[in-house]
């Protein structure tokens, strides 16, 4: 057909364009029924030596250890010991109830803004346990699980939620943006997906002091539509850096379906692929899988093996944030609905499956975490609430943008305290 | 003590960086094995080995994004952006990542990098070669930014910003190289090795940053003014016999205000040159700042001379740039009365 022959133009069909939309909104009933959810302990783990493409098919599968009567089965069940369970369970509902006693002193007015990651607790929780404790992370906002698992104080969480004098950044940061060099935490920014090749950095200057410790990149599905997440996978790859790519597919970037981040041409985990590195795609709501996983990644950047690209899949139970309703755009029942089920829920039925678990002790957990939890908070506000911040040591405003205090900040540090007393 | 051009000026501040502090990594587009497309890296990779000095990706945001992670492990990078024109992909790790992260954390983590960038036209580089987008990285707070004019400065200058605690963009005026430029494009090139600015240390020495340089004294007109346009700028005032006090400011963040205000007080009339479009330029920042402090003693209204609000259009490189002709009429009207 050349370029002349506008009789053939005018037969050629209307060009469309594709808006990727999600299979339910508001009103309809969701119904799973046709995702493709293999049982577990069906997936092979190749050694954590191998190759790269042998891992090619694990992209497209998804890595699972507890089956539905809770039993930890196949090749990638990391056997683990009961104790070892037992913590992860107890980090997980640590978090939960974290999470909820947050978002409603959020609703009280106590602070500006909160994020749940309620439904997706084992993936941070179980990395940290699969990972050693001076390992790097590069987290985004729903990896609270970190911190909590590496044993870093409620109470300084919420000081940071609360902005409050007991907030090692004194207040300038949005609460849950943590950051803490001590507990390998780095500080988490708003701008999404620049944590990714950092990570990556890191990794590589591991590598380059000949360092044994690896680093972990965090990111959502949403934002690996970044080009931050294409210049990581490629650095990653090229210098065959020590690091640990993880996506956490929760589905839902605020309102946007994965779709619109390419999910329904293919998994997240494929895109490792076309680089050549290692992926793996895994039941983010099975902590024993996401804890295998991890392991096998880390073995395998340890020992030089190169990076791994691992998909978490995933379901965002609640709002992207306190300031998102859900609701609007999404049915309601929805995450009642996914079927890869509630990542407490399943850990503490492998527990009891074990005979290393029951419901009474359960319970305790649950109260002792609540305590535990409100007695932090009680700490944190005897510190202050966010607004009451703000007022005092106006001066700190200004410090920190550079390591000395240049003329044009001092000259408006000091026309900031004659407003301040004015 | 040797003669060097700016480009081995900057190179000899890598290996003195690089031999006295094993936390200095070099890396960037064509910076290893091939030593840069200009040649600034040269040597290096071979002296100090490919894990001090390497080649990236074609990926400013993956090279300023790694050198963060860097940073934060406890290296400090100093990586190559192969021209200021190419930064902007790595736009978003500089000012959202790179300027606020000692803010953002209350230096819990800090970023002392460089980050290496030939800006500027009078090569032939049309609108991707040419740019001058300091102002940029000026109006982002975290952020230091250096322009040397010469040889001497540049080592001294480039050490200095690899040795600081903060982060510093550093412009390199890519037509001024090998050789001064009065703005004559039609007379031939003097190398540096006639300069006395040429005579550069071969050991390790630095030029404070935040501290600009007269480079003449005059008593009639000051002129504020960086990188190639140091050399423009003096060649007019002499060639229009003005007794003017050359002001190269070296550093744009933090500004050596002190000696800005001192000379305009002194000579009561001030001119601004630079290179880049005009509205929203540094420029305008400079007039603003001596029109607040310096207005009562002002004679007459404070001049820019600037490239225009157009991109940099490659046949017509000298209907653009800021040369003898646009400093005559500045010269002029900012002398008159």
């Amino acid at each position: 057909m050349s370029d002349a022959d506008p009789q053939a133009r005018r037969n050629a069909p209307a060009l469309t364009l594709h808006v990727p939309e999600p299979p339910y909104r508001p009103g309809d009933t969701p119904d799973f029924s046709s995702l493709v959810v293999p049982p577990a302990g069906a997936t092979a783990r190749p050694d954590t030596t191998a190759e790269p493409r042998e891992t090619f098919p694990l992209t497209d599968a998804l890595v699972r250890v507890l089956d539905e009567d809770g039993r930890a089965v196949g090749a990638w069940d990391p056997k683990l010991d009961p104790d070892t369970i037992r913590k992860m369970l107890r980090d997980m509902v640590i978090v939960r109830v974290f999470d909820d006693r947050m978002y409603r002193a959020q609703r009280q007015g106590k602070t500006s803004f909160y994020m749940k990651c309620t439904g997706e607790e084992a993936i941070a929780v179980a990395t940290a346990g699969a990972m050693h404790r001076d390992d790097m992370h590069f987290p985004t906002y729903r990896q609270q699980g970190l911190l909590v698992s590496r044993g870093y104080p409620l109470t300084k969480m919420m000081c940071q939620i609360y902005s409050n004098a007991g907030d090692h950044m004194k207040g300038r940061q949005l609460p849950i943006m943590y950051s803490d060099k001590e507990h390998g935490f780095f500080s988490i920014s708003g701008n999404l997906g620049t944590q990714y090749p950092q990570a990556v950095g890191w990794a590589m200057a591991s590598a380059i002091k000949g360092d044994s410790r690896i680093a972990m990149g965090w990111i959502g599905d949403g934002a690996t539509a970044e080009g931050d997440f294409h210049s990581a996978m490629t650095f990653a790859t090229v210098y065959n850096a020590p690091v640990i790519l993880a996506v956490v597919n929760n589905q839902w970037a605020i309102s946007s379906f994965s779709g619109l981040a390419g999910a329904e041409r293919a998994t997240f985990a494929a895109r490792a692929v076309g680089y050549g590195m290692a992926g793996l795609r895994v039941d983010g709501n099975d902590a024993l899988a996401v804890y295998a996983a991890v392991q096998w990644a880390s073995e395998r950047a340890r020992s030089n093996n190169g990076p791994t690209l691992i998909e978490f899949f995933t379901y965002r139970a609640e709002g992207h944030s306190t300031s998102d309703d859900p609701t609007g755009y999404r049915p309601a029942g929805e995450a009642q609905q996914w079927p890869l089920g509630d990542p407490i829920a399943r850990l503490r039925q492998h527990l009891v499956a074990l005979g290393e678990w029951d419901d009474e002790r359960h319970d305790a957990l649950v109260k002792q975490a609540d305590a535990e939890v409100r007695a932090a908070q009680k700490e944190a506000e005897k510190l202050g609430i966010l607004s009451e911040q703000g007022r005092e040591n106006i001066e700190s405003m200004f410090e920190d943008v550079y390591a000395d205090v240049p003329w044009n900040v001092a000259e408006q540090r000091d026309q900031a305290l004659k407003e301040a007393q004015g | 003590m040797a003669t060097m051009n700016m480009i081995q000026a900057i190179n000899s501040a890598h290996k003195v960086t690089m031999a006295r502090d094993p936390d200095v990594v070099v890396f960037g587009e064509d910076v290893g094995y091939f030593g840069g497309v200009f040649r600034a890296t040269e040597g290096l990779q071979r002296e100090f080995g490919i894990t001090r000095c390497f080649d990236a990706p074609i990926s400013e945001g993956g090279i300023v994004g790694t050198a963060v992670g860097m940073a934060a492990y406890g290296l400090k990078p100093v990586v190559e952006i192969q021209f200021a024109d190419y930064i902007y992909p790595g736009y978003d790790q500089i000012v959202s990542e790179v300027a606020r992260m000692r803010y953002r954390t209350a230096a819990e983590w800090t970023m002392p990098m460089v980050i290496r960038t030939p800006y500027g036209g009078g090569i032939f580089g049309g609108q991707t070669h040419s740019q001058s987008p300091e102002a940029l990285f000026t109006h982002v707070a975290g952020l230091k930014v250096v322009i040397p004019s010469n040889p001497y400065d540049a080592k001294g200058l480039l050490i200095a910003a690899i040795e600081d605690p903060d982060p510093v963009v550093f412009f390199e005026p890519k037509r001024i190289y090998n050789g001064p430029f009065d703005g004559h494009h039609d007379r031939p090139v003097t190398p540096w090795a006639k300069r006395a600015e040429a005579e550069v240390p071969d050991d390790h020495y630095t030029v404070p940053l935040g501290q600009a340089r007269v480079v003449r004294e005059g008593a009639e007109l000051t002129v504020l003014t960086y990188g190639t346009m140091v050399h423009v700028a003096a060649a007019a005032a002499e060639e229009n016999g003005v007794d003017a006090e050359i002001i190269d400011l070296r550093t744009l963040v933090p500004l050596d205000i002190a000696t800005i205000e001192a000379s305009v007080k002194k000579t009561g009339r001030c001119l601004v040159v630079v290179e880049a479009t005009r509205t929203s330029g540094f420029a305008s920042e400079l007039v603003t700042l001596v029109q607040e402090r310096c207005f009562y003693h002002l004679e007459a209204p404070v001049e820019r001379v600037t490239g225009w609000d157009t991109p940099y259009p490659h046949a017509y490189e000298w209907a653009y740039f800021p040369g003898p002709k646009r400093m005559k009429f500045a010269l002029e009207k900012v002398m008159a009365d």
